[in-house]
């Protein structure tokens, strides 16, 4: 394969910033949350190329412990998206907005 | 042949994250999103870390976003509201200018133009073995095993510490906040249940 790191290091950083525009832009709390993940996958993909290319394993094992680290991130994250739909009927951010009045 | 499948795969990659964010409708973000991990595993099979290809996709693709979609069609919050994207004009222009600037860093630092090393790829280890076993990239399954048993003992451990944490944090989080408090003091509307037995 010819392609240089360069190339991998570019489709993450564009993905990071694609996850970006999503937590900026979008209101749904779990498309902002989807957003997240993405940009932890953005990292995931930048820390492999290192990996490979630097003949390294470390980058690899610190990919196995985000995948670990954001199962139960998203995990915990859903369920307090739950018990907030719970308690406000909403999770619009715009709509979220008791402490700012 | 591999440089056309790096760029099919980033392809897919990129456009359905964009899709992802930009589809107003929550069910089919989600869908696209299961479309980009997956293309992203294509992409770590493509850097020859097939272990990590296998685990985003049973991890990434298969439970997390079981889970988001789950999620989403339980709370379903689609009524109505158009669009779905923030409405002031500080927050269009804030995310639009902040996608904007990332993105041309990104391509000016590791564009066609950049003038940064490019190290080779060198071969892959089969069988790792010797003083520096395990350690040196390699397709093996072992050398996860000699990395996590040795140099990452501490974060392995703490990890699965973390998990239960996780377990017991979701367990607290989503229980419903007066269930466990009417063992003795039944609420109103909720008529004690008559013993027959």
């Amino acid at each position: 394969m010819t392609v240089g790191i360069n190339a991998f290091l570019l489709v993450a950083g564009w993905l990071f910033a694609i996850g970006l525009l999503g937590v900026l832009l979008r209101k749904n709390t779990l498309v902002i949350y989807m957003s997240l993940e993405l940009m932890l996958n953005a990292v995931n993909l930048a820390l492999v190329a290192f990996s490979r290319y630097n003949n390294t394993m470390d980058g690899n094992l610190f990919v196995f412990f985000i995948i670990t680290v954001a199962a139960a991130e998203v995990a915990v994250g859903l369920a307090i998206i739950v018990a907030l739909y719970r308690r406000r009927q909403t999770v619009l951010v715009n709509e979220l907005n008791s402490l700012s009045r | 042949m591999l440089d056309v499948l790096f760029y099919v795969f980033s392809a897919i990659t990129l456009v359905t994250a964009l899709l992802m964010v930009l589809s107003p409708n929550a069910v089919n973000g989600a869908l696209c999103m299961i479309l980009s991990f997956v293309g992203t595993a294509a992409l770590f099979v493509l850097l020859e870390a097939y272990f990590i290809a296998v685990l985003q996709v049973l991890v990434y693709a298969g439970a997390v976003m079981v889970l988001f979609l789950f999620i989403i069609m339980l709370l379903n919050v689609e009524k109505g509201e158009g669009g779905g994207y923030l409405k002031d004009r500080i927050s269009l222009a804030a995310s639009i200018v902040g996608f904007a600037l990332l993105a041309v860093l990104v391509a000016a630092a590791f564009g066609g133009g950049s003038h940064l090393p490019e190290p080779g790829l060198s071969a892959v280890v089969d069988n790792p073995v010797g003083a520096n076993g395990g350690f040196e990239f390699s397709t093996a399954m072992k050398s996860f095993g000699y990395s996590l048993f040795s140099k990452y003992m501490l974060p392995f451990q703490v990890a699965g510490f973390l998990l239960l944490a996780g377990m017991i944090g979701v367990i607290v989080v989503s229980k419903k906040p007066d269930l466990g408090t009417d063992d003795d003091a039944p609420t109103e509307g909720q008529a004690p249940e008559p013993s027959n037995s």
